[in-house]
């Protein structure tokens, strides 16, 4: 990549997050972030006040798998990716301002690379960091026993997996929320398509789960999470992928619908509506 | 361009259609803009806005080829660099000020720190918003924020501007200081493309005009020379004289003048001819052989209104 994209790319992701991190539009998006945050907090401050160790470190660490896949995933990082990335263009589009852009001398390849570049480091450090922060709020009130569970037990291990899931999530959902806001007018109507798909995959057969984010996520995750009664009956059970697969898979999936994205962007024309 | 020479040095529009789902925008225009000042002329949906859409990349046509100095518009990373657009939306990107508007999209151009610092600085001074260059843009006023526009689309100093309605919302002061800035950059060879509502501006300052009306176009080329082309319109002629009264009988005994009407002062007439060259010859005889004083000799309608009202119509003035 020569020095000039590389300011170009630069330029693009500056302003991208000069404009957009920490801005009044997206208080939501800081609420989807907070949440689980605020939930860990309250766990921790109601199990630390009553004194009784109703439950013990391995219950909880199901009660956080759970939270991360039904919450985190599929709730927060999903919502809040769909709000950054979606309107990486579209809000562009509604705000008439996608004509400064388009009018830059750049590739627009690379207009799409920075922008996605903004978007990703703004979803990195509100979900990663909010999933670190839940879970080291989760265990806390179990004192000196957490700390040793984190730092001799399996604690930092599953914590890595958690955020490596969260930052694939941002990945993945990133690439798929880019390329939905610049394909169409209203991107929440395939947002809901792709919830609902993403919430069908455990009873889809094996090869349709492996077309979706959430199947090579939960293949991520440290601590299994059985389905609850009734739906426990209607999941179809496969092998979850392994991770020296998963990570790549995601990393691919990501890459193509960003390479889509890009081409698209070339055709991509200005319609206000006006 | 296929089959002919690409121009490097003009603007070329080659059998260009561009349609919104079933609504024309424009139908099969060909045209040729050569450097300096051209106006686009017509009325609202007349299809000026997407030509100057065309022209800068921003939609593509749906028939037909355009070279913006041989670059296809299809090539952002290298149209952009010669071509600035001021568009008419008045929008901006949040939380903005005037100086990190120009700056951060100067960046975009893979230009230095230094040189876009540099830039952002002669822009803003140029178009006098200094002052207010620390100042959010969404805190500008109407003619402000006009005038940060075109600082935006001029900054990287294009050799072709695109200008929608540049002059709207600037008070008189500023607009003479626009159209003497615009009359600068087509003194220079620049290719200067303006719309405007106000036709006495256009006429001022155009050194070509494009009239459309409809999607197409009615007639393009230097001023004069598309009312010459109005037929169907007899050609006005003021002339201002000692005795009008004698000058008229004598005229008026040929068949291509069609109507002389005297001034209110008594000082002179208005002349509808169908021939202007034939015409000056007769005038020329009459003149010496009544042995009148003539102060002036004028036509009156090849301005930029009056082939307006003659090839699309309206009220005149603004349109």
């Amino acid at each position: 990549m020569n020095a000039m994209w590389m300011r170009q790319l630069g330029g693009v992701l500056r302003l991208e997050l000069k404009k957009t991190a920490f801005s009044r539009r997206g208080w939501w998006i800081y609420m989807l972030a907070a949440a689980p945050v605020v939930l860990m907090l309250a766990h921790w401050l109601t199990e630390a006040k009553i004194h009784s160790a109703r439950h013990s470190i391995g219950e909880d660490s199901v009660i956080f798998a759970g939270a991360f896949l039904f919450f985190f995933l599929r709730g927060s990082i999903f919502f809040g990716c769909m709000g950054i990335f979606s309107n990486l263009f579209r809000g562009e589009m509604l705000g008439k301002t996608l004509h400064y852009y388009l009018l830059a001398p750049m590739r627009r390849e690379l207009l799409v690379a920075g922008k996605y570049a903004a978007g990703l480091a703004v979803a990195l450090v509100l979900f990663v960091g909010s999933t670190v922060a839940s879970f080291l709020l989760i265990g806390r009130h179990f004192g000196p026993a957490w700390s040793d569970y984190l730092w001799h037990g399996p604690g930092a291990g599953q914590l890595g997996a958690y955020t490596l899931a969260a930052a694939l999530a941002c990945i993945g959902y990133g690439a798929v929320f880019l390329l939905c806001g610049l394909l169409f007018r209203n991107p929440l109507i395939p947002a809901a398509a792709v919830w609902v798909w993403e919430g069908l995959n455990p009873f889809l057969p094996a090869l349709l789960k492996k077309i979706s984010v959430i199947f090579y996520l939960k293949s991520l995750l440290p601590v299994e999470v059985p389905a609850p009664p009734p739906f426990s009956v209607m999941v179809i059970e496969t092998d979850p992928t392994p991770a020296w697969l998963a990570v790549p898979g995601l990393l691919a999936v990501a890459a193509i619908l960003l390479v889509y994205a890009a081409i698209s962007a070339r055709q991509t024309e200005i319609g206000y509506g006006e | 361009m296929s089959g002919a020479a690409v121009s490097e040095t003009d603007i070329v529009f080659n059998g260009v259609s561009r349609f919104y789902g079933e609504v024309l925008g424009i139908n099969k225009v060909s045209l040729t803009i050569p450097p300096g000042i051209t106006s686009l002329v017509g009325p609202n949906g007349s299809g000026k806005t997407t030509l100057m859409n065309l022209m800068a990349g921003l939609i593509r046509p749906t028939q037909g080829e355009i070279r913006v100095l041989g670059i296809p518009p299809d090539h952002p990373e290298r149209l952009c660099r010669i071509l600035g657009y001021c568009t008419q939306f008045d929008a901006f990107p949040k939380g903005l000020t005037g100086y990190q508007f120009l700056y951060s999209f100067l960046r975009l151009h893979g230009m230095s720190d230094a040189e876009c610092e540099s830039r952002t600085l002669v822009a803003l001074r140029l178009v006098g918003l200094a002052d207010a260059a620390k100042r959010p843009v969404a805190a500008y006023s109407k003619g402000m924020r006009q005038r940060i526009k075109l600082a935006q689309a001029t900054v990287h100093d294009p050799k072709v501007m695109v200008l929608d309605e540049p002059l709207n919302g600037l008070d008189p002061m500023a607009r003479a200081e626009a159209i003497a800035l615009f009359q600068q950059w087509g003194a220079e060879g620049r290719h200067v493309i303006v719309s405007s509502h106000i036709l006495h501006e256009v006429d001022r300052i155009s050194d070509q005009v494009i009239l459309l009306s409809h999607g197409y176009v009615v007639a393009e080329g230097q001023i004069q020379g598309v009312r010459n082309e109005v037929k169907e319109q007899p050609m006005q002629i003021h002339v201002r004289c000692d005795r009008p009264r004698v000058l008229a009988a004598r005229l008026l005994q040929q068949d291509n003048v069609v109507e002389a009407k005297l001034n209110p002062d008594g000082q002179g007439l208005l002349l509808r001819t169908r021939d202007a060259d034939s015409f000056y010859l007769l005038l020329n005889h009459a003149i010496l052989e009544a042995g009148l004083k003539v102060e002036s000799v004028a036509p009156a309608d090849d301005d930029v209104n009056s082939v307006y009202q003659y090839l699309i119509g309206g009220e005149g003035g603004t349109l």
